[in-house]
């Protein structure tokens, strides 16, 4: 029996008069991929600002394992245990891109410094298919790439759980199936992921479990299956007409 | 420690050595210039240590100097001169935490800003707080030569190349560099943002006040409006940057020249220094965007170089 990892509980976040996410609850369990879904502007990065620490919920907890997140600053939460890629790739520009991914070993959740962090970098920059780039300067990089550099990094830290903010938005089609079978294959080592997506794709082959957000409320939650033949989620993409 | 750290700690050492004769060999006027020299490389070098890898620029040093002056002005009667460093570098470290702690959210711009008003601040209320007790300045007169002097500096300047060197092979150096390139990362990565600006912002502080109290003895007449002139803190700023920030040795390779012509021009024409600092200031932005390193890691990578 797999062990709840995550925890999220009435979390709701408000700027100014907006609701940004309201009333919002869901566990996630070990080694499972989760996915958030819904329409654009329906709350979801909001979601995952809000568990990595970027900003504090309006109310509501957020724990992982037991220790609450919410409301704790951002280096916190990735020490506890909560790496992240951002929407818009993020990388270290004046750094080289093993120096990128021991960013984020040396000061993760597990730490690693010296010859430790570098190996531990290296492997993991293999381990993505990026093993000749280490040394380059990150300008030198593909689109693909500098996202695969940023998950290496997210990675690096060893976290208890990853949450990847639309990692296969604006990739080619050729690109998107090496990353869908890059995340799998993390999946398959075992690792907890919560991924934002819209690629519905990805969605159906990666996630175990789906929740989907709409005017930033949790409407429908379920297998990808489930979820996508819901009427009320039909209706959220889709409009009255379609559903 | 590798050849290569082995090799370069030979010259460096082999470095300070020559610069320590400099009394023996050199005229009263070069030992006046290297002491001036050694000042701005021990100010602009640890100014870089935190402005380097952030890019916050601070205009605070001013502020850490004329503290350190003070020390030495108040204390040099009562005390053994070599506490006063000590006492002003510890005075410089908590000012510096102070600033660094109110500054904390700043950035870019307002840093700057932030950092200037606070070292005209400090004047002030040294200003005020003599004029309440009815003094204007205050003579140092001390024994103290000025090879003491020159000398005390290079053993400071010594130190602060130590420490970098440390730094730059820390945890924290390499924190400071991630925050530089993208504070949001730094922060998702697990760094302590907050706690490794304040911690390495407290260096200059400290290097910058002890600095002015080494000094105190040379201007034998102290006051508020010359011992916190923020000409200084400008100047240190344009010396470093037009070295370069990108290695410790960098500050140095621009305090050199820019002092040279600073002397130069004092002398034949000394309306025109401030066009000195803007026209350096143009070359950087224009031409020389990682100063004096930047230039040689270029032609370097060109040439094929290696070492």
């Amino acid at each position: 029996m797999s062990r709840t990892i995550l925890e999220a509980r009435n979390v709701t976040k408000r700027f100014g008069g907006l609701v940004a996410v309201s009333d919002v609850s869901f566990d996630v369990t070990e080694h499972e991929v989760m996915g958030i879904i819904g329409p654009n502007g329906s709350g979801k990065s909001t979601m995952i600002n809000m568990i990595s620490g970027s900003f504090a919920p309006s109310s509501g907890s957020i724990r992982l394992r037991g220790a609450e997140l919410a409301g704790k600053p951002a280096h916190k939460v990735a020490r506890l245990g909560v790496g992240r890629t951002f929407q818009l790739v993020r990388l270290l520009p004046e750094l080289s891109v093993i120096e990128n991914v021991m960013a984020g070993a040396a000061f993760g959740h597990r730490r690693r410094w010296g010859h430790e962090a570098e190996h531990f970098a290296r492997s993991l920059l293999e381990r993505l298919g990026l093993g000749q780039a280490t040394g380059m300067p990150v300008s030198a990089l593909t689109y693909i790439d500098t996202k695969r550099v940023e998950l290496a990094r997210a990675l690096a830290g060893d976290p208890k759980v990853l949450l990847l903010d639309e990692w296969l938005a604006g990739l080619n089609p050729t690109e998107l199936s090496t990353g869908i079978a890059l995340i799998r294959s993390l999946r398959e080592e075992g690792r907890t992921i919560i991924l934002v997506e819209h690629v519905m794709d990805a969605i159906r082959s990666l996630c175990d479990r789906c929740v989907v957000m709409s005017s930033g409320a949790k409407i429908a939650e379920g297998t990808p299956a489930e979820v996508l033949s819901d009427r009320e989620v039909i209706r959220a993409y889709l409009g009255d007409g379609d559903a | 420690m590798t050849a290569r750290e082995i090799r370069n700690f030979l010259i460096a050492a082999g470095l300070l050595a020559l610069c320590a004769l400099l009394p023996v060999y050199g005229s009263p006027y070069w030992l006046t210039m290297g002491t001036t020299m050694a000042m701005f490389a021990v100010l602009a070098t640890s100014w870089a240590l935190f402005s380097g890898p952030t890019h916050y620029i601070s205009l605070a040093t001013a502020a850490f100097f004329g503290v350190g002056t003070f020390v030495t002005g108040l204390g040099f009667q009562a005390l053994p001169f070599w506490a006063l460093p000590l006492i002003a570098a510890g005075i410089g470290a908590v000012l510096a935490a102070l600033v660094g702690l109110v500054t904390l959210r700043l950035s870019g711009v307002y840093f700057v800003i932030f950092t200037l008003g606070m070292a005209e601040m400090v004047r002030q209320v040294v200003t005020w707080v003599q004029n309440q007790t009815g003094h204007r300045g205050m003579y140092v007169l001390t024994s103290i030569t000025e090879r003491e002097i020159y000398w005390m500096l290079l053993g400071l300047g010594a130190l602060v190349y130590l420490l970098g060197w440390l730094i730059g092979r820390s945890r924290l150096g390499f924190a400071l560099r991630i925050i530089g390139n993208d504070e949001t990362v730094a922060k998702h990565s697990g760094i302590d943002t907050a706690l490794a600006k304040v911690a390495l912002f407290m260096v200059p502080g400290a290097v910058a006040a002890a600095t002015g109290a080494m000094l105190a003895p040379r201007y034998i007449y102290i006051e508020p409006a010359t011992a916190f002139a923020p000409l200084l803190s400008f100047q240190v700023v344009i010396m470093a940057l037009l070295g370069g920030t990108g290695r410790l040795w960098g500050p140095v390779a621009g305090v050199i020249p820019f002092t040279l012509l600073w002397e130069v021009i004092t002398r034949q024409a000394p309306n025109q220094t401030l066009l000195l600092l803007g026209l350096a200031f143009l070359l950087i932005v224009y031409v020389l965007p990682g100063g004096f390193v930047g230039l040689w890691d270029r032609l370097r990578r060109r040439y094929g170089g290696h070492g």
